[in-house]
């Protein structure tokens, strides 16, 4: 496989051939913001927070599904990226029901995270507070669609992963929903295997462990290497 | 353990409508499933002649679809939901589309559909609570020439004004009240009626 | 079949036709069927029967023949006459109609609508050419007027490569809105490796407004059939798929019928014109999806997936349907195609204007006096369309503006009247060509109420998978709705104006990347009326309620 060179925020960077450019900025320590994005999963390009500049393209492209090329120029902060994510970020605060004060997932939500580390202090737009239920029929485990920011790893990790598509999303639009079966009760369904995958990679506390409280749920990913690793090369290394 | 003599055949026959209903309806959709050979990709025909022959997706219908296509039920779901054609509720016995296209919307659509909701208390994309009369709007029926248009019954109705729309509304219920079976409405064509 | 028994086919039936003292051709297609269109055609059919004139006489149910506000229309050939053309026809008159003809009765003058008027002068027919003049469920029809030539003469006297040089030289651009040049589109797929190769029609025409597609698909389906033919040949496709929106049941209908009927005869299916080459076409019926307009969206939901985008690159060129090498244009664009070939890449750049080859075909609606479908070189003046062509705007108002692009595009006000309508120009002013929807608005249409509606249907019409367009437009809408409410204050509008530039630059596909230009070019140009509604609680055109205060305000009370 062939090296290509490329330049990221004014630096020389090389980087394999075929890699995302997600991937080389997140081998170069360079922070970028992602929540649809998840190592082991296939991508969706969705959250558009990971959106970046290229010299020479008039378009701003998502580096979770952009390919490095050979003298490509890129730049991942200029003023306008910062401001655009602040926004996306403040239009899925103000989509659902997301009370950090009273979410199990408090101190440990990757919403969270992302909206503390860029400085988003306040939402500009209006609460659209829609009216949302919760789904608490499963013996072990919680779905909370105030929560949910439909960034679809659990449609992914129980499809790609766990191979029972128990998940999927119906509607569309500001209307789309994540549904288990036919739309209906979590306890009901006859494919859900229980694994819990899905429960571990939701980014928010839309997915948690029944019992769990204000800010005690935390999510473990590393299984999805654990089981790749596994699955493709036969090797199951612990504590990686 | 029998020998079989006849040579096996390439392709299995599936037992045709094997609903426990036994409902001759399902044929339909059997007939479906063989043009397309039972492909995944033709789930969206699939539940356009489900809907045809039964008037609604019940979910019923959504796991007789995923399991002839051996598809999961969240993703027969998903598509369901997410094509403005299909309906998962059981539709009135009249129905009225409202065409909202751009030009129809020019011409002041919005105050016919405002019309018939508050004649029949019931909101667009909805069902009069007899069951009678189920109201709601098009993006676009691409008869822009004659906007505004109203589809009753499958029959096109041009240039229309909130006054006339209610009138025909109202005909078209009681023709049908006299007669006991819908009507088709009796001014303009029928829209799918070609043949 | 081949070459010389399509000539035989065609001489077969232009005797035919000519033993026919006068052909009465009827508008069959939708707007004009919902004018009562098949009371006529019955008439008609009654009146010749009746009157015995079975021999010389012939009724023929055609395509769209444009003015459709004027429908019920009738032309009426008669063998060395002019073409007579008559407007809004009841039964009754067509009995008339019928005995004027067989010269037993004066005109019904009344009905008459003159061959010379600007309507019809002022047009230029390449796609839509046979439209009106044959019966779309008859292959003879078509063959006669010199169809299925282009094909045989691609097949025979043409390699691949050439025929995508003569859609280059052409200059033919892709009528579906983003104006790509078409021969480039073909000749990277015919470059692409693929052991398949796919060709799809895009018929899922969304835009509110424009049913250019739709009159096509009705009109003529054997055009777009060899089009879709001659492409698969260009790029080395045997599969093809026409993708019609599930609004045009007759649509789908008549494509149905002509592929049957062509795949009988041998002009698609295998060894087509008795040739080497095999192309087969199945339709695919939409299910309501704006989105699926989209190409990655429309070839999900031709594998039978939800309609949602995926981010380009790859792009279908290289990896579409199947991950194979696709080609998908538009129901106009591959309608353009078999009189390139037929006439040859030089005739066709003659027409239209240096970076905008060829015709257009606009649906002409709201208010102007005629509304229908028309077709007209590019570069032709909006004001031309509108008060030639369209003839003007009823009941003595002043026009507003005319929106193009639908919910993707712009309104180009009064002071752009003289704009040549061509892509680049468009664009310049903010708007698109788009697939050909263009409503003339009076003084009576609110612009900020335009804009709504627009974000209304964006809103409705986004897939939900990237966050700037799903939540996006909930929010334009949201701001909107408080400046048509009177509830918003100036800093609305600036929130406003910040949103439909981010959304604009991050959106995933050509929906959210589109949706908020309806509310910036409305701003741009009719910014004093955003003003009025916020500043002055005034709708100039007294659409707007208006009954709300902005939360500020109510503070003070």
């Amino acid at each position: 496989m062939s090296v290509v060179t490329l330049t990221i925020n004014d630096e020389l960077v090389s980087a394999q051939e075929g890699e995302t450019l997600l991937a080389v900025l997140h081998e170069r320590g360079i922070d970028m913001p992602t929540l649809c994005h998840l190592e082991g999963l296939s991508e969706r390009g969705g959250c558009r927070l990971c959106m970046v500049e290229l010299e020479g393209s008039s378009r701003l492209q998502a580096a979770c599904v952009t390919q490095v090329q050979e003298d490509m120029i890129v730049h991942t902060h200029s003023e306008r990226l910062v401001k655009y994510r602040k926004m996306i970020l403040e239009l899925l605060f103000a989509e659902r029901n997301h009370i950090c004060a009273v979410c199990v997932m408090n101190g440990n939500c990757e919403l969270q995270w992302e909206a503390a580390k860029i400085g988003m202090d306040h939402v500009r737009y209006e609460y659209l507070n829609p009216d949302l239920a919760m789904d608490a029929s499963h013996e072990r485990y919680v779905l909370d669609h105030n929560r949910c920011i439909l960034c679809t790893r659990c449609v992914r990790v129980c499809d790609e992963i766990e191979g029972a598509h128990v998940w999927d999303v119906m509607g569309r639009g500001a209307n789309s929903r994540v549904i288990i079966d036919l739309n209906q009760a979590w306890g009901t369904s006859q494919s859900c295997t229980s694994c819990g995958k899905c429960v571990q990679v939701c980014p928010t506390g839309a997915l948690f462990d029944k019992g769990a409280t204000v800010a005690e749920m935390e999510k473990q990913h590393n299984f999805l290497r654990w089981i790749l690793d596994g699955r493709e090369k036969n090797v199951w290394s612990y504590g990686k | 353990m029998s020998v079989k003599t006849s040579p096996p055949s390439r392709t299995r026959p599936r037992p045709a409508a094997e609903h426990p209903s036994g409902d001759p309806r399902f044929s339909l959709i059997d007939r479906t499933l063989k043009r397309f050979s039972f492909q995944q990709d033709a789930l969206i025909e699939v539940l356009h002649t489900a809907q045809e022959a039964f008037g609604f997706l019940s979910d019923d219908l959504l796991i007789y679809v995923a399991h002839q296509l051996k598809l999961p039920l969240s993703w027969v779901y998903g598509v369901a939901t997410f094509y403005h054609f299909f309906t998962l509720t059981p539709q009135g016995e009249h129905n009225c589309i409202v065409c909202m296209g751009t030009a129809c919307y020019v011409k002041r659509a919005a105050e016919i559909v405002a019309a018939l909701q508050q004649a029949y208390s019931v909101t667009a994309g909805e069902t009069t609570r007899d069951g009678r009369l189920s109201l709601s709007t098009a993006r676009c029926l691409g008869s822009c020439g004659l906007a505004p248009v109203l589809v009753l019954d499958g029959a096109v109705l041009p240039r229309e004004t909130p006054e006339s729309a209610l009138e025909r509304v109202r005909q078209q219920l009681m023709n049908a009240t006299h007669n006991g079976a819908p009507q088709p409405a009796t001014n303009g064509h029928a829209f799918e009626g070609e043949e | 079949m081949n070459r010389a028994d399509l000539e035989t086919m065609a001489q077969r039936e232009v005797q035919r036709q000519q033993t026919f003292r006068c052909r009465i051709l009827c508008c069959a297609s939708t707007p004009c069927l919902s004018s009562g269109g098949s009371a006529v055609h019955d008439a008609i059919k009654d009146a010749i029967k009746e009157g015995g004139f079975d021999a010389d006489f012939q009724a023929v149910a055609t395509g769209c023949m444009g003015p459709c506000s004027r429908g019920p229309m009738i032309t009426v050939q008669t063998s060395g006459g002019e073409d007579v053309i008559y407007e809004h026809v009841t039964p009754e008159a067509s009995r008339q109609i019928v005995a004027h003809h067989a010269a037993a009765s004066p005109a019904p003058v009344e009905y008459i609508l003159p061959g010379d008027i600007p309507f019809f002068a002022k047009q230029k027919k390449v796609v839509l050419a046979n439209s009106g003049f044959i019966d779309p469920e008859r292959l003879e029809d078509y063959v006669a007027r010199g169809g299925y030539t282009a094909l045989g003469y691609a097949l025979r006297e043409m390699t691949p490569e050439t025929v995508c040089r003569e859609i280059i030289d052409s200059g033919l651009r892709g009528r579906g809105g983003a104006g790509y040049p078409t021969g480039l589109k073909w000749d990277m797929v015919r470059k692409a490796r693929g052991d398949r190769k796919y060709v799809v029609a895009n018929g899922d025409e969304g835009d509110p407004g424009a049913y250019m597609d739709r009159t096509l698909m009705e009109s003529d389906p054997h055009r777009l059939l060899e089009g879709m033919a001659i492409a698969g040949y260009a790029v080395g496709a045997d599969q093809g798929f026409l993708y019609v929106r599930g609004e045009y049941p007759i649509a789908a209908k008549r494509l149905e019928r002509a592929i049957r009927a062509a795949e009988r005869r041998g002009l698609l299916g295998s060894r087509v014109l008795d040739s080497n080459f095999n192309f087969r076409v199945d339709v695919r019926i939409g299910a309501g999806a704006f989105v699926c307009g989209e190409e990655t969206a429309l070839m999900a939901s031709i594998m039978g997936m939800r309609g949602q985008p995926v981010p380009r690159p790859p792009y279908p060129a290289q990896s579409g349907l199947w991950e194979k090498p696709t080609l998908i244009n538009n129901v106009e664009t591959l309608g353009s195609i078999a009189p390139i070939i037929q006439h040859g890449a030089a005739w066709f750049a003659e027409i239209g204007t240096a970076k905008s080859k060829g015709t257009k075909i606009f649906a002409l609606a709201g208010k102007v006096d005629t509304t229908g479908l028309i077709e007209v070189p590019m570069g032709i003046t909006l004001r031309e369309i509108v008060y030639d062509i369209g003839g003007g705007i009823p009941d003595g108002l002043d026009f507003k503006a005319a929106q193009t692009g639908g919910p993707s595009g712009g309104c180009i006000p009064a002071a752009h009247l003289d704009t040549p309508m061509d892509y680049e120009s468009l664009r310049a002013l903010g708007s698109i060509m788009g697939s050909g929807g263009l409503i003339i608005m009076d003084e009576r249409s609110c612009m900020v109420d335009v804009a709504k509606f627009f974000m209304e249907f964006c809103m409705d019409e986004s897939c939900g998978k990237c966050v700037p367009c799903r939540v996006g437009t909930v929010q334009m809408h949201h701001l909107l709705e408080r400046i048509t409410t009177g509830s918003a204050t100036a800093q609305d509008l600036e929130t406003l104006q910040d949103l439909c530039v981010m959304v604009k630059e991050t959106s995933l596909c050509g929906l959210g990347q589109s949706a908020p230009n309806p509310v910036l070019s409305t701003i741009h140009y009719f910014l004093e009326e955003y003003m009025a509604h916020i500043r002055d609680h005034q709708c100039l055109a007294g659409v707007c309620t208006l009954d709300q205060a902005p939360i500020t305000e109510l503070a003070l009370v």
